[in-house]
């Protein structure tokens, strides 16, 4: 996937890069790794490569392995290709209990998928996370830093056809307001 | 209607920007501490207020803030601990996202208080859009003076930054959230020592819940002592409770301490009473890591007294017969919730957000997980259930940080009030294989009666 484009951040986000650094003290720019990953992550087909961690490593002037062990220990670091559209059902207690199990199911039958799965078309991810901090109004789902809250199977429906016709990839840094 | 002293402003429309906000009497807290106070009195008054960290501890805060190494050549740091992960926890999204200036008016008064020039929000990854919410209300602060160098023209200068999280739970233990901080993975670190000595690079450093520097507003503007006559003993002032669950008004909603259980669940004012005309089975009053309680403990103590929306009357008669306050993190369940499968996913969840440096904690959550799971899916002995209590039982206690503790309370909980829905599970796997079997052939217990 994103191993024949050149791995370069563009101008406009060295700009941003070089401003996040400034945050922190002399010496410690490795704190800007957290928010880095995340530009990466949007930057380049929404997963992490080893190329593009080698290259946050440069950046920061940090080793490798820094980086390596940083993005695999939080969960929204992907580590292998996802497709466009990663929807991330909650499915912790609260949310359970006003029917997230449903919700899921719905998904698989919609997309023909199982959950950890991706459709053919690349358009489509289908995961379960732990509580997203939107228990008031469960069920929910997460999908490119929006949550769409209080669903039923139509809003899924809906949402299905509306992420299907946009195309796009969806990103947590949206619009390429990075930070 | 209760107090409401960090949501009164809630409904005007546009309190989410500087002028709105200033309209309705927002930094003045800033304008008293720095014009007219010494840092040193603004701990004064949030010592003498009685707040408690409304992160889930409740340690006094002021006690806390009297901590810090002040001696230290070192910078100091506040940072606040946005990172809001614990299962049935949402109200600091809520206050950050409608009115995000409460927070960053809170950080600048706190930080003048503790002779920070550097601050930090660590707000988790999943809230990107508050993120952006909070860097535009810091942009107005800063253009406004309200942040950057010589606030209001006083000598004191303070740099206010977000940083991002990005999807684990731990990072909200707060030597956990420095590190992640640091750039690295979020380890616990062992204590001491403790971050008020070195905390953020080896820095003397306060962390506190977004709620609490919130609290500080409030507390500059009216005083330590007229805070502290809100709530009930050492319960002082407001606290936001975040409610989910089977009621019929899930939300956030900011109480008086003190206010009855009972009238927190059933009033109009709140949560609504129990949906779809059900009744009252169970509820995880503070955050998915406190003991479950059955109805009937929940709204009076094992002696026979009304339970209060308090720290104490809510931990009254210790993990027996109680449970805590917590996070205010208030999960309600109904009578047909299967208390096991609500149990298993918080085991998967604690097992999914272990760390993994101590092996009772990476390990045990694990086999609870896997047992639960078993049990919950029809394939559970009955000799499942003691070695359940007996993992739990080692992991608490003998762990470099609570999130240990906070796997095992749940299922200590559980089985102590609902071991009969454990053994029904292992003796009639036929009759739970539906997930949803308790809404098709409700389950009564003898022993727990259903409330409403
Ligand atoms: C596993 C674990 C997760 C925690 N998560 C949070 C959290 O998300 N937010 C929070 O404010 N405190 C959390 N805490 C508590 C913090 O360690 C710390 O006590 C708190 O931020 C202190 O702030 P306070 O004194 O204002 O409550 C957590 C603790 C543990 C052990
Ligand atoms: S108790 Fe669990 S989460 Fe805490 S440090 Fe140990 S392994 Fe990590
Ligand atoms: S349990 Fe789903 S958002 Fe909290």
């Amino acid at each position: 996937m994103s191993e024949t484009k050149t791995i370069q951040f563009s101008e406009e986000t060295m700009a941003t890069v070089q401003r996040l650094i400034k945050r922190y003290p002399e010496g410690r720019q490795k704190s800007a790794l957290l928010p880095l990953l995340h530009i990466a992550q949007a930057e380049f087909d929404g997963w992490l490569s080893p190329a593009v961690m080698d290259y946050v490593a440069v950046i920061l002037s940090i080793k490798p392995i820094e980086v390596y062990e940083v993005a695999s220990f939080y969960t929204m670091y992907n580590l292998n290709p996802v497709g466009k559209c990663l929807i991330e059902v909650c499915q912790t207690g609260p949310c359970w209990s006003r029917g997230s199990d449903d919700i899921v199911e719905h998904f698989e039958k919609k997309l023909g998928i199982k959950v950890g799965e991706t459709t053919s078309d690349g358009q489509f991810t289908l995961k379960t996370v732990e509580c997203l901090g939107s228990c008031g109004t469960a069920p929910m789902l997460q999908c490119g830093g929006d949550f769409y809250e209080n669903l039923t199977n139509d809003k899924v429906d809906t949402l299905i056809e509306k992420l299907r016709a946009n195309g796009q990839r969806s990103t947590y840094m949206k619009d390429n307001r990075v930070m | 209607m209760g107090k409401k002293l960090l949501l009164e402003h809630i409904n005007v429309p546009g309190i989410e920007t500087f002028e709105v906000y200033r309209k309705q009497g927002g930094y003045a807290s800033v304008e008293k501490a720095l014009k007219t106070m010494t840092p040193d009195a603004v701990t004064e008054e949030v010592k003498k207020s009685g707040l408690r960290g409304r992160g889930g501890a409740g340690f006094p805060a002021g006690m806390k803030w009297s901590f810090l190494d002040r001696k230290s050549e070192k910078p100091r740091y506040l940072v606040c601990n946005a990172d809001e992960s614990e299962p049935g926890t949402f109200k600091d999204r809520y206050l950050m996202e409608k009115i995000p200036h409460i927070l960053v008016e809170g950080m600048i008064t706190s930080s003048f208080a503790l002779g920070a020039r550097t601050s930090y929000i660590y707000v988790r990854g999943e809230y990107m859009y508050v993120i952006r919410i909070l860097e535009k209300a810091i942009a107005e602060a800063y253009a406004n003076g309200f942040l950057g160098k010589n606030i209001l023209g006083t000598d004191y200068s303070l740099d206010l930054y977000v940083q991002p999280g990005a999807g684990a739970y731990i990072c909200g233990e707060e030597t956990a959230l420095l590190e992640s901080l640091e750039g690295k993975r979020g380890n616990p670190r062992l204590k001491p020592p403790f971050p008020a000595i070195a905390g953020l690079y080896a820095s003397p450093t306060v962390v506190n819940n977004v709620e609490t520097i919130a609290a500080v507003v409030p507390i500059v503007n009216m005083g330590g002592d007229e805070y502290a006559k809100i709530g009930i003993g050492k319960s002082t002032g407001t606290k936001l409770i975040s409610a989910s669950g089977h009621i019929n008004k899930p939300g956030v909603y900011e109480i008086e301490l003190g206010l009855p259980v009972e009238e927190f669940i059933y009033s109009d004012e709140y949560c609504g009473g129990i949906w779809k005309g059900r009744k009252l089975k169970a509820c995880v009053p503070g955050g998915s890591s406190v003991p479950i309680l059955p109805g009937e403990l929940l709204l009076k103590t094992a002696k026979g007294e009304q339970r209060l929306m308090t720290y104490e009357s809510l931990s009254d008669g210790g993990f027996v017969s109680g449970s805590m306050l917590g996070s205010g993190g208030f999960i309600v369940y109904d009578e047909t919730a299967c208390i096991v499968r609500n149990l298993w996913t918080f085991a998967r969840f604690y097992h999914h957000e272990s760390c993994g440096q101590c092996s009772p904690c990476r390990e045990g959550t694990g086999w609870m997980e896997k047992v639960l799971h078993r049990i919950e899916h029809g394939h559970g002995q009955a000799s499942d259930i003691d070695l359940l209590v007996d993992v739990a039982k080692k992991i608490e206690g003998n762990t470099i940080c609570p999130l240990g503790d906070a796997a095992a309370w749940p299922v200590a909980s559980a089985i102590r009030h609902f071991r009969e829905e454990f053994e029904f599970h292992v003796k009639h796997p036929e009759k739970v294989v539906n997930p949803k079997h308790f809404e098709i052939t409700p389950f009564v217990s003898e022993r727990v009666a259903v409330i409403g």
